[in-house]
């Protein structure tokens, strides 16, 4: 099926970049008509996503595929992988630094968040290689 | 019969087609058509900022004429509270409440005082907590716009409770009447800082024959106002607003006043934009209530003041330290929170919508990045449209071909 893709480059210096991908990507739903519902919970794990990408793995890619009736995202990056995916799914675990926690970020929801908004996760990962998840949300 | 309203027009002489007001909309609802600034009113949220913006004073807001006042028998004025920031020296509010009378309006009825039962009934509801948080104020109508064309998905958080200068309108006429003044006698003119509001209350109110029957400008009135003012020497005690009315006319000013710890207050277009966007990708889920105002430093910076807005800031502030007078109550005026609630919810706009069919929408969508990769991606202008996304999705939607400088250059 035919889709509308996006690629974008998360820098991996700068937490106020991040939320860039999410912006045009949101553009692009409203101007299809897509329910507000349905653009929030985009909103909320693609930023998710970003800012992962950010505090753990020194940015990364993000691949947006937009289609009718629903959107696919691809967030890959060659971080340090995730050892324990399951802790990592836990709601408040986080390896984010001390430095990472001081300015707000590090709470352990990252992961948990992405999954709560999105109706499908996969997350593939290999330890000193790098992380891909993916989400599907359906509109 | 079908209203057209606008709040700013072009003075088509004095335009001389820069990008100026095209590159600072914030809505991207300003192109240059035939070496002239064309406002696409559909997306136009009224904020003023091409006004601000226009070197040569070509965009004009539109205001109701002073005139209109004289064909009401029994006349009353809602000041705002920025009003009383324009005036050099104003230690005492009166002096501008009796300076409107003086003007010929048989009443006055302060905007901030309905700003501080705006500010009671707002306590009450936030604390219920049914309303979703952070809840948005919805006093700026500007942003109310700017929610509801651009921002839906945040649209259940707004106030539902009608702003200031409606509450002063509905109060004042209800007050007028059961001192037996016939309903059809009363006019109410709303003194506006800014074209938000000259237009918000023009489409709901002045277009319905509702409580508002014109909507007169803040610098159109200044002159008039300060002639009458000069005149008088000990002004009576007329004023029933207190402190806290006064520094709603302030960003910030709304959200101190609700008294709750956890909140954010902002103004400025790009201040107000970039909130949103952080709002909308679920930032700011901690704080209970944000006030966003579209000018710089709140209503004091609307486009129909007089007054740089960082002064009249100033002396708002020094004025509210001298009024002693404790916020009003809705048991003060007989109220219930049915007084302020809005009727309906407002419809959000589908005027970004790139068409009503999403399938049709994405195959335009698709062409519209198909010529985005043509395009130089430099927002140059020269197109006439601000940013060469822009002018993709205009050629998309409308037909022709791209008009591009560059892609001319190239060939």
């Amino acid at each position: 099926m035919e889709c509308i893709k996006f690629e974008y480059d998360v820098d991996g210096e700068n937490f106020s970049s991040a939320g860039n991908a999410s912006e045009s990507v949101k553009r692009t739903l409203k101007q299809m008509g897509v329910s507000p519902v349905s653009v929030r919970r985009v909103a909320i794990a693609m930023y998710e996503g970003e800012i992962n990408m950010v505090i753990h793995a020194h940015g990364g890619k993000a691949e947006v595929e937009i289609y009718p009736d629903r959107i696919d995202i691809y967030l890959k990056d060659r971080g340090p992988g995730i050892a324990d995916i399951d802790l990592a799914m836990k709601a408040g675990y986080s390896t984010a630094t001390e430095n990472i926690r001081s300015l707000g970020f590090g709470a352990g929801m990252g992961l948990p968040n992405m999954k709560k908004y999105s109706d499908e996760m996969k997350i593939d990962s290999t330890v000193g290689v790098g992380t891909t998840v993916f989400l599907r949300i359906n509109f | 019969m079908a209203v057209t309203l606008k709040t700013v027009v072009l003075d088509s002489e004095k335009c001389i087609g820069c990008i100026t007001c095209m590159r600072r909309c914030p809505t991207e609802a300003i192109r240059i058509v035939n070496g002239k600034a064309k406002i696409l009113y559909d997306k136009c949220i009224n904020c003023g900022e091409c006004v601000r913006s226009c070197k040569g004073g070509a965009k004009r807001p539109v205001y109701d004429s002073f005139d209109l006042v004289e064909s009401y028998k029994y006349t009353i004025a809602l000041p705002s509270p920025s009003l009383f920031g324009q005036f050099n020296n104003l230690d005492d509010p009166n002096y501008v409440i009796e300076g409107l009378l003086a003007l010929g309006f048989d009443e006055v009825f302060e905007v901030g005082l309905a700003a501080e039962l705006v500010t009671d009934c707002s306590k009450r509801l936030m604390e219920k907590k049914d309303l979703v948080r952070p809840v948005i104020s919805t006093a700026c109508p500007a942003v109310a716009e700017l929610i509801l064309l651009k921002f839906h998905e945040l649209a259940d958080h707004m106030l539902p409770v009608y702003a200031p200068a409606k509450i002063a309108a509905k109060l004042a006429k209800k007050q007028a009447i059961e001192k037996g003044v016939p309903a059809d006698d009363i006019g109410i003119f709303f003194i506006s800082p800014c074209p938000a509001k000259v237009y918000s209350l023009h489409k709901e109110e002045v277009s319905n024959e509702k409580y508002i029957s014109g909507v007169l400008s803040q610098s159109d009135i200044y002159f008039r106002l300060v002639d009458k003012m000069n005149k008088i020497k000990n002004p009576r005690k007329l004023g029933k607003c207190g402190y806290s009315g006064l520094g709603w006319g302030s960003s910030g000013g709304e959200s101190n006043s609700l008294g709750l710890g956890n909140y954010i207050h902002c103004s400025g277009v790009r201040n107000v934009l970039g909130l949103l966007t952080e709002m909308s990708d679920g930032k700011l889920d901690g704080a209970d209530f944000v006030e966003l105002n579209m000018c710089p430093g709140g209503c004091v910076g609307g486009v129909l003041n007089v007054e740089n807005p960082f002064i009249a800031r100033n002396r708002m502030r020094q004025l509210a330290e001298k009024m002693r007078i404790p916020p009003a109550t809705m048991e003060d005026y007989g109220l219930d929170e049915s007084f302020f609630i809005w009727d309906k919810q407002p419809a959000p706009s589908t005027s970004f919508r790139l068409d009503s069919d999403r399938f049709a929408a994405m195959q335009k969508l698709m062409k519209v990045e198909e010529y985005l990769k043509k395009l130089p991606g430099i927002d140059c202008g020269a197109c006439g449209a601000p940013t060469c996304r822009c002018h993709a999705e205009d050629v998309v939607v409308s037909g022709g071909t791209l008009d591009c400088v560059k892609l001319e250059e190239r060939k």
